[in-house]
């Protein structure tokens, strides 16, 4: 606790000021009691520990004034825990309040009741809910409602018992639309925990009533309604015709949330329509409105565009005229950019690529060195999507170079390496230009995408070998991914070259096998040296075959269907933002804080085994689920905050609470890793190809920002993946896998050493 | 399901901190401000660390933020932070750091009326208004009567209007602002046009009264065949929404927009166009890079519309370079100063006359520079404000009012256009 921590003067100090407030609770004069309780609430808000004050703010509790009455509320839903026993001196006022008749103070009664969360209170609170649920005024209806998934949240039990899920499913059919919504979130919540899934089946009978509610509710009400009816499944097309026209005009609604749900209901209903007239017409009334989020409030605008990056990969003719309006303004926030851009390329087609070029090309002139590298990715993603437009791309790409801006001319260069890579011998002429700007690599990306060209043209290039020989000056010094590049294109030149180049591969064999440390280097160039000297021909067949074909949208971009229909059905939530299956990031199904410290324990255990089978049902997201446990017990657990002396049911499991600094921070780094939006697999196996684990240390930021440079990486490239695999020159071993799997063995490998380091903590 | 909801400042101190369920505590604020706040460069506005998801939204100096366990409704969250904001200003005129340190008892109680168990209730200022009030001692008897009422109307169907409004004068104004965003190509071709409107309308109208609003809706008309004729005084809307006191049904089915509004100030509509758009302005750079030393700017701008009207507060940014040591301009209208905190010159022209064009001729000169990263351009932005002009041809045809006493009602209509994205590249 922060008061342990403190030196002793400052601890006398806050004793100090409690012993003060103290006096002030006690006043005879309303005025002093009223604005000591409102410095109470101040010291629990920047907080402090003020729960010694229990019992003189409760006794403050019994009054007219309703303002003073809330703070009090307040002030019990924060400290109810931490004095369960005392808690009964404010039941008795409880009890009298929802009895009140002012309604707004019945309600408020209520629904302060239903936050403290110790079992005494729930003894009292049965009657006076079911008075609550029966009230003539809707107010405290409404409240009533949301009240039983509170009581539900702590014992299903009583819940059934009493009678309270009866009656809110007959709540359903209240003549008052807040009563309807409350009673369909109280409802659609406390499905989702039970164990026999029968509190809440959406039927006939009952969606009818929720559309008739739909368009009397407020907003909010209308997004409980909306998610609920996406539970609906229509029996046939009929009906989910007749669903869909009824839910058409909400998406004139100004609040874009209200708008995505009503979108998602659409989607959902689109499988059951057999009507293709009437599927079209959906299709066209759904584009205007999702352009339409572009106008909110950036964050809204950023969930919008996850969204539509999925409608978009599930119904391609959505859309399909609009690709202006994605254009990203000079002062869009990043993050915006970033998905616009990734929309525009899902756009791309040939009648409108030129249109995209010139835009992504004055992209690659702002400030952004974030934006402008994927700007770039973005121009040879055109490339190899539409292949008319490929000479136009390298053209741009071209221009790019001769801006020798640092930055620029190395990421258009690992472009073209992959443009190379869709269409050999093609635009062998750019080689020399490309060749001019060797000095100003520095990365190692650019660097080895470079040299892989030399290596795979060195017929070609007159002056190959000095080249070669260029970089190797520096070849001890270099990152084992630029070694890899250089070994190979060694070897190929050797291979193209043999007279000019005898005397430098044998120099760099024997160099990588004796002086260099890193075994996969090494081992490379044990590899090629006996196939080299055993036997050339097969060396040849090896290290020169035909290299599978690359795509833009390979197995690492593209969503399965099943998990495609999964987000479909989530439109508008967190997993349609991260594109992830909801378990991927919810942790174990927490609906208390209690619940998840109990399964922690459990999960713990048998971790592995969610491992396995995750694996095998999701391929994009293996390693995402296996650290949630940590992590949800980590963020659990008591930082030494104001938090009062924990009661037994609370203080965490004793495995976990001797997690220090260092290792917190590294777990939250891989999470966030794994969280960035978009990563999927690609993250696990771009970060293996670029630098190992050595990311660990770095923490939490750059990671952000090296991930998001990965992330780039994601759909020019899988091919970036399977790039590296196969530049490495293995390509050519045995038969070239097809490139749709190459990978996920990156990715799964590098998974599993996430998981073992995170054991360790 | 919003499991907590937090206001930090500037620097990390939490403001207002309110957890609405379990499953967290207060502690995983310290969480937010050293991952988030105490972080130079977060990307995106959600961020998930283990199972719990902070979504953020900056306002002023101030980070709102929500957290969820759940697999939650992202885009609710993010409009619902919104509607905080918009709650706050209209009850303390400015949400900052200091009117929620002022007001941080009052906004407890909103917070406590506006989510219950982390689901969104009601949000409409103006209910809340009703019945959570600055000044809290009110007597106790017209408490009890009011809230019965008040109470039975916040949870109703029309939740955004009391029953009781009254006035001498009925009177509504409509303002139809358009904003027009432009992006053009350094060759003078249309990259983007498109027209954001906005249909604010102050209403103080007596009782009840249901109002029906005309525009001239291309979809709308030519559904009329006496009307086909004249099509081409028609404005074709890609898209609009609605404040939410407008029936949506009725609008699907016949494009009629009817409604009860609410009382005083709203937003009754918003749409957005791209169809046949008048740019209010023309913009003819010429920018030409003398070595290395020197820049020549030549812009000519001239206004498109009716001679008969104004533009105000018409305003150019056109950037210069970031090495950039000196500037000399001419305008033929206006001032043109050079702002080095903006790399920018900024010429204004505060009264600016339909079909008139002006220039402003100018000289950046360079500093050397060791490096050779070339200058990027960025566009040329304008602000202006031009009044009795829409850029879409918009009009509003007729706004009817009925109410059950019959009375009469004086309606007024103003149009703006002005400047949303407007820029200009060369």
């Amino acid at each position: 606790m922060d008061v342990f921590n403190k030196p002793k003067f400052f601890a006398n100090n806050t004793k100090g000021e409690n012993a003060e407030l103290l006096a002030e609770l006690n006043s005879e004069y309303r005025d002093r009691r009223k604005d000591a309780v409102k410095r109470v609430i101040a010291n629990m808000t920047v907080g402090k520990d003020v729960s010694g004050l229990f019992p003189q703010v409760v006794k403050n509790m019994q009054t007219e004034d309703l303002e003073m009455k809330k703070l009090v509320y307040l002030y019990l839903m924060n400290y109810a825990k931490s004095n369960p026993d005392l808690v009964i001196l404010a039941v008795n006022t409880f009890v009298k309040d929802t009895d009140h008749v002012n309604p707004l103070i019945r309600a408020l009664a209520i629904r302060t009741m239903g936050c403290i969360r110790v079992d005494k209170i729930l003894d009292h609170l049965c009657e006076p809910l079911r008075k609550c649920l029966q009230d003539d005024n809707p107010y405290v209806r409404k409240t009533a409602a949301l009240c039983v998934a509170k009581l539900w949240d702590l014992d299903q039990e009583r819940a059934i018992d009493n009678g309270f899920v009866t009656t809110l499913q007959d709540l359903v059919s209240d003549s008052t639309p807040m009563v309807v919504a409350n009673a369909v979130i109280a409802l659609a919540e406390m499905q989702e925990s039970s164990v026999n899934k029968d509190v809440f089946v959406v039927n006939v009978a009952i969606m009818n009533k929720m559309l008739a509610a739909l368009n009397e509710c407020n907003e909010w009400g209308q997004i409980a309604i909306l998610t609920s009816l996406a539970e609906y499944r229509p029996l046939d097309s009929k009906e989910a015709e007749s669903v869909c026209e009824r839910v058409i005009p909400r998406l004139q609604h100004a609040n874009g949330s209200v708008v995505l749900s009503a979108i998602r209901v659409l989607m959902i209903f689109l499988r059951y329509i057999r009507n293709d007239e009437f599927t079209k017409g959906l299709i066209k009334k759904m584009s205007p409105p999702l352009v339409s989020l572009l106008a909110s409030a950036p964050e809204v605008q950023y969930v919008s565009l996850r969204n539509i990056n999925l409608i978009l990969q599930k119904r391609p003719d959505i859309l399909q005229n609009d690709v202006r309006v994605f254009f990203c303004k000079y002062n869009d926030p990043p993050y915006v950019k970033r998905e616009k851009l990734e929309i525009i390329i899902r756009l791309c087609n040939d009648k409108n690529v030129d249109h995209i070029l010139s835009e992504l090309k004055e992209y690659a002139s702002e400030v952004d060195v974030d934006f402008v590298r994927r700007a770039i990715r973005a121009i040879g993603r055109c490339a190899i999507i539409i292949d008319e437009a490929s000479e136009r791309c390298v053209n741009v790409l071209l221009d790019l170079i001769n801006t020798k801006i640092n930055y620029v001319v190395q990421e258009a260069i690992i472009v073209i390496k992959d443009i190379f890579r869709k269409y050999p011998q093609r635009y062998e002429a750019i080689i020399p230009t490309l060749c001019q700007n060797l000095d100003s690599l520095d990365e190692p990306e650019a660097k080895g995408s470079l040299i892989w060209i030399i290596g795979e043209y060195a017929e070609r290039i007159e002056n190959a070998d000095e080249l070669i020989e260029n970089f190797l000056e520096t070849f001890l010094e270099e990152n084992s991914q630029v070694q890899l590049q250089l070994l190979t294109a060694t070897v190929k030149l050797f291979l193209k070259k043999p007279s000019q180049s005898q005397e430098i591969v044998h120099r760099v064999l024997q160099t990588a096998t004796q002086e260099i440390d890193n075994p996969d280097t090494r081992d490379r160039a044990y590899v090629y040296w006996r196939l080299l000297s055993t036997d050339p021909q097969a060396a040849k067949a090896v290290v020169l075959s035909e290299k599978p074909p690359i795509s833009a949208d390979s197995s690492a971009n593209k969503l399965s269907p099943a998990l495609m229909d999964e987000l479909i059905n989530n439109i508008s939530t967190l997993a349609s933002v991260y594109h992830k299956p909801a378990s991927a990031f919810m942790g174990n199904k927490a609906f208390s804080a209690d619940a998840v410290r109990k399964a922690a324990v459990a999960d713990a255990r048998d971790e592995e085994q969610i491992m396995g089978e995750d694996t095998v049902t999701l391929p994009t997201a293996p390693a995402a689920s296996a650290p949630k446990n940590t992590m949800a017990d980590l963020l659990d657990l008591d930082f030494g905050s104001s938090e009062p002396v924990a009661t037994p049911v609370m203080s965490p499991p004793t495995s976990n609470s001797n997690i220090s600094g260092p290792n917190y921070s590294a777990d939250l780094f891989d999470m966030s890793s794994d969280m960035s939006p978009g990563g999927g697999s690609t993250v696990f196996g771009g970060m293996g190809g670029m630098g190992g684990m050595g990311g660990l240390n770095i923490g939490f930021q750059q990671n952000q920002n090296q991930n998001q440079n990965q992330n780039t990486a994601t759909s020019p490239s899988a091919s970036r993946n399977d790039a590296f695999d196969d530049l490495a020159g293995f390509g050519g071993f045995g038969q070239p896998a097809p490139a749709v799997s190459q990978p996920k063995p990156t990715s799964s490998t590098q998974s599993s050493t996430v998981n073992d380091l995170l054991d360790l903590f | 399901m919003i499991s907590a909801f937090f206001i930090y400042n500037q620097k990390g101190e939490v403001l207002i901190s309110r957890l609405y369920r379990q499953d967290l505590k207060r502690s995983i604020a310290d969480i937010f401000r050293i991952q988030v706040i105490s972080n130079t460069d977060v990307r995106s506005p959600i961020i998930t660390l283990g199972s719990t998801s902070f979504f953020h939204v900056r306002h002023e100096n101030l980070y709102i933020v929500a957290l969820t366990k759940w697999n939650a409704n992202a885009a609710l969250i993010f409009e619902f932070c919104y509607r905080v904001i918009t709650v706050g200003r209209s009850y303390f005129g400015k949400f900052d750091e200091e009117a929620v340190k002022a007001n941080f008892v009052l906004i407890y109680e909103l917070l406590d009326e506006v989510l219950d168990f982390g689901y969104p209730q009601n949000s409409e200022a103006d209910t809340l208004k009703m019945y959570i009030t600055t000044e809290s001692v009110k007597s106790e008897r017209a408490v009890m009567e009011d809230s019965a009422k008040i109470t039975i109307q916040a949870t109703g169907a029309t939740s955004w209007r009391r029953s009781d409004v009254k006035y001498r004068k009925n009177e509504a104004f409509i303002d139809v602002i358009e904003s027009v965003n432009l992006l053009l190509s350094a060759q003078g071709n249309v990259l983007r046009a498109d027209v954001a409107g906005q249909i604010m309308m102050r209403a103080y109208l007596s009782g009840t009264p249901e109002c029906k609003f005309g525009l001239n809706d291309k979809v709308l008309l030519e559904k009329d065949p006496s009307n086909r004729r004249k099509t081409s005084n028609t404005v074709e809307i890609d898209d609009c929404q609605f404040h939410q006191c407008v029936k949506l049904g009725k609008f699907d089915s016949d494009r009629t927009i009817s409604f009860i509004p609410p009382d005083g100030e709203f937003e009754l509509m918003r749409y957005r166009t791209s169809d046949n758009i008048n740019l209010p302005f023309k913009v003819h750079p010429v920018v030409i890079e003398i070595g290395k030393s020197k820049i020549e700017y030549r812009i000519l701008v001239k206004a498109n519309f009716s001679s008969k009207l104004y533009a105000n507060n018409v305003v150019l940014n056109i950037p210069t370079p970031l090495n950039t040591a000196g500037v000399t301009c001419t305008a033929s209208s206006g001032k043109a100063k050079y702002v080095p905190a903006e790399n920018s010159i900024v010429w204004k022209i505060p009264r600016f006359q339909g079909q008139s064009e002006f220039t402003l001729t100018g000289e950046a000169n360079l500093t050397a520079m060791t490096h050779k990263k070339a200058w990027s351009r960025p566009p040329i932005s304008m602000d202006f404000q031009v009044l009795m002009f829409t850029s879409s041809g918009l009009l509003v045809r007729f706004l009817k009012v009925f109410e059950k006493n019959n009375y009469q009602s004086v309606k007024w209509v103003r149009y703006m256009t002005k400047a949303g994205n407007y820029q200009i590249r060369f």
